[in-house]
């Protein structure tokens, strides 16, 4: 194998693990006052808002793209389904690393398996959680089985993949959907630019558009770093249901701003509309102006400049909901401590090297391929980062 | 029959005896420092808050349908038929999803234990059972909280605004806000003043959710007939294409040049 070689990435990454490891000693030794700024007034902070929120909603790509290929047999697409799916399996498993540090007991994660409440939006949440990320484990597992060459497990595992896909894509819309209706029992705190009785349906299909750009963003950040993507017709297909999930999304979100009337208090120049401004023309308005330029539709470069911007318009809106659109009733302001960034930071650079080592030594793009005779340098960096 | 608080704040004196009850019963500290502070913690589960001459309590309003108890995701949080909501320790993951909902925003937190707990007034369930009142208002020298059934006290709230309309402000919190809390206020300031809500309403929170919940076992069911149809359907496709040797794509294969 290669030397060790220090790279400014892997000297990136060891200092945010450093700060996240002392993070983490003070998130359980001295508890969630003195490691967050996190109150009374306001309980839910970066580890819900972002960790869990968006992290979710990244992962959305994974079962967008099992439904392109599976369900609707668009086959040409298989190509970027593992990657995607190991995307959203590693997101998953960070979503419930954050959590065994949000939650005050985190060794009781397990008790709304056993203790119900099915009148509970967060019970709903806590089962999609773990169920959907059982079923990406067994939808992955097929890459470590075919690896491992278990052909008995590996016939199994095919002969329960479409009914798998099909578990996969009904949880993934209760579990995106519910992380709205979790908001729903809080009319009277939550901003009105953000509560909405459709917080379910518009959690929905923002993650289709999510699941969309991320699926193209993947294929365009694989192509830097491992030389793998899809041909540009596949992109250009993708870039065009983009277009058109975001469309939707966008004519639901106005109406409903319309409908109820939150639309007025924009007339009011505050932090909150400052914020909601942001939101609507990053994630919305720019990207459907770009995908609607046949030139910018047309082009990788332009395919991701929308999907990117089309994600910091998300990634924006959750933020909006669990932080900006609860400040105002909570009576504070609130950023996060540098240590909940840093277990933040810590938890995406352990998923980025995971990621690295996994396309490495699995069959991760194109299963067919012949594995190359030289690794690629970005993972081989990485690698050696964490040994 | 179900148990109630009724608080009268023309009756408060501020003598903060509530507050020494119920810190004894809950095996909390009390004393002239925590006496002075005037929000609701995980130490302290009652207060009396004062403005100039005129006193408001605080403690949880054990809801009617209590939204703590609709969004516990382990039902640590439950209401009894006596009327308390009571939490159950043992369950609690520490989710704070509780805080969060509740429209009074009356759970707190143990932020400096590396294992907290959620802590709120639970209207001391286990005296209730007994037959015994609140130790707050067993404590009360004045009558300002007063412990009984809550329609006997809902009907001797009405009568104490109707015999002297001048000393209330004609409205009985908890009466109707958010569905009806065991707790039941009584002030002759508008409760806006001590950070009330008045503008809840009366329907209560947790159908809001359960709205949305109710159409899961639906949603599973015609979402896994409607994608197993369409797997089937373009799957055929697919394969009807390969037979007739045309090339099998999948039916949404329109061309962008």
């Amino acid at each position: 194998m290669t030397r060790f070689k220090f790279t400014f990435w892997k000297g990136v990454l060891a200092i945010i693990l450093l700060a996240g490891a002392y993070a983490t000693v003070l998130r359980f030794a001295r508890g969630l006052g003195a490691s967050t700024h996190l109150s009374d007034a306001f309980p839910w902070g970066l580890w819900i808002g972002f960790d869990v929120m968006c992290g979710v909603m990244l992962a959305a790509g994974g079962f967008t793209l099992t439904a392109t290929v599976y369900i609707f047999h668009l086959e040409e697409f298989k190509p970027i389904v593992r990657p995607t799916v190991l995307t959203a399996f590693l997101g998953y498993v960070l979503v419930v690393v954050a959590l065994l540090f949000d939650l005050g007991r985190g060794y009781r994660i397990w008790h709304p398996l056993v203790m119900w409440n099915p009148r509970s939006v967060m019970f709903e949440v806590a089962w999609c959680v773990t169920l959907y990320t059982t079923v990406l484990a067994l939808e992955f597992a097929a890459v470590l089985l075919e690896q491992l060459r278990l052909e008995k497990l590996l016939r199994i595992q095919h002969a329960i993949a479409v009914p798998l896909v099909i578990a996969g894509v009904l949880l993934s819309t209760l579990h995106q959907s519910s992380l709205g209706s979790l908001y729903l029992i809080v009319p009277d705190k939550l901003h009105p630019f953000w509560y909405s009785p459709l917080l379910p349906v518009l959690f929905f299909v923002s993650a289709v558009c999510v699941g969309l750009a991320m699926t193209i963003f993947e294929s365009c950040m694989s192509s830097r770093h491992f030389g793998k993507q899809l041909e540009l017709p596949l992109l250009v297909r993708l870039g065009r249901a983009l277009l058109v999930a975001v469309l939707v999304y966008s004519v639901l979100r106005f109406e409903d701003l319309f409908q109820r009337g939150a639309y007025r208090l924009l007339a009011f120049r505050s932090y909150e509309t400052n914020l909601l401004l942001l939101e609507l023309i990053m994630g919305l308005v720019i990207p459907i102006v770009l995908l609607l330029i046949p030139k910018v539709r047309q082009t990788a470069g332009g395919l991701y400049l929308a999907s990117v911007l089309v994600l910091l318009g998300f990634v924006t809106n959750r933020l909006n909901v669990a932080i900006t659109g609860m400040e105002g009733s909570a009576g504070v302001r609130y950023f996060p401590k540098w240590t909940e960034i840093a277990i933040t930071a810590s938890i995406i650079g352990v998923a980025f090297a995971i990621f690295a080592l996994a396309v490495k030594y699995l069959p991760i793009f194109s299963a067919a391929e012949p594995r190359p005779a030289q690794p690629e340098p970005e993972a081989a960096e990485l690698l050696h980062a964490r040994t | 029959m179900s148990k109630g608080i009724l608080y009268d704040a023309t009756l408060c004196i501020d003598c903060k005896m509530c507050e020494r009850a119920c810190a004894e019963h809950h095996g909390l500290p009390y004393d002239d420092s925590i006496a002075a502070e005037e929000v609701q913690s995980a130490h302290k589960l009652t207060v009396v808050m004062a403005q100039g001459d005129k006193y408001m309590r605080r403690l949880c309003m054990n809801c009617q349908d209590p939204t703590c108890a609709s969004v516990c995701p382990v039902g640590a949080l439950r209401k009894t038929a006596e009327g308390p909501v009571t939490y159950d320790a043992s369950r609690c993951i520490g989710c704070r999803y509780c805080m969060l909902a509740c429209p009074f925003s009356v759970p707190k937190y143990e932020w400096n234990k590396p294992l907290p707990l959620v802590r709120k007034c639970d209207m001391c369930a286990d005296r209730v059972a007994q037959g015994q009142p609140t130790a707050c208002a067993a404590a009360c020298p004045t009558g300002a909280t007063k412990f009984g059934d809550r329609d006997a006290l809902l009907a001797e709230a009405q009568d104490r605004i109707a015999k002297s309309p001048d000393q209330y402000v004609p409205h009985i919190y908890g009466r109707s806000e958010v569905g009806g809390t065991s707790v039941l206020l009584l002030s002759s300031v508008p409760f806006e003043r001590f950070g009330y809500k008045t503008d809840l309403g009366s329907q209560s929170l947790p159908l809001l959710t359960y709205r949305v919940l109710s159409h899961i076992p639906n949603l599973v069911a015609v979402g896994s007939v409607l994608l197993g149809g369409i797997w089937w359907i373009t799957g055929r496709r697919a394969d009807v294409a390969a037979a007739e040797g045309r090339p099998g794509k999948g039916p949404a294969t329109g061309g962008e040049k």
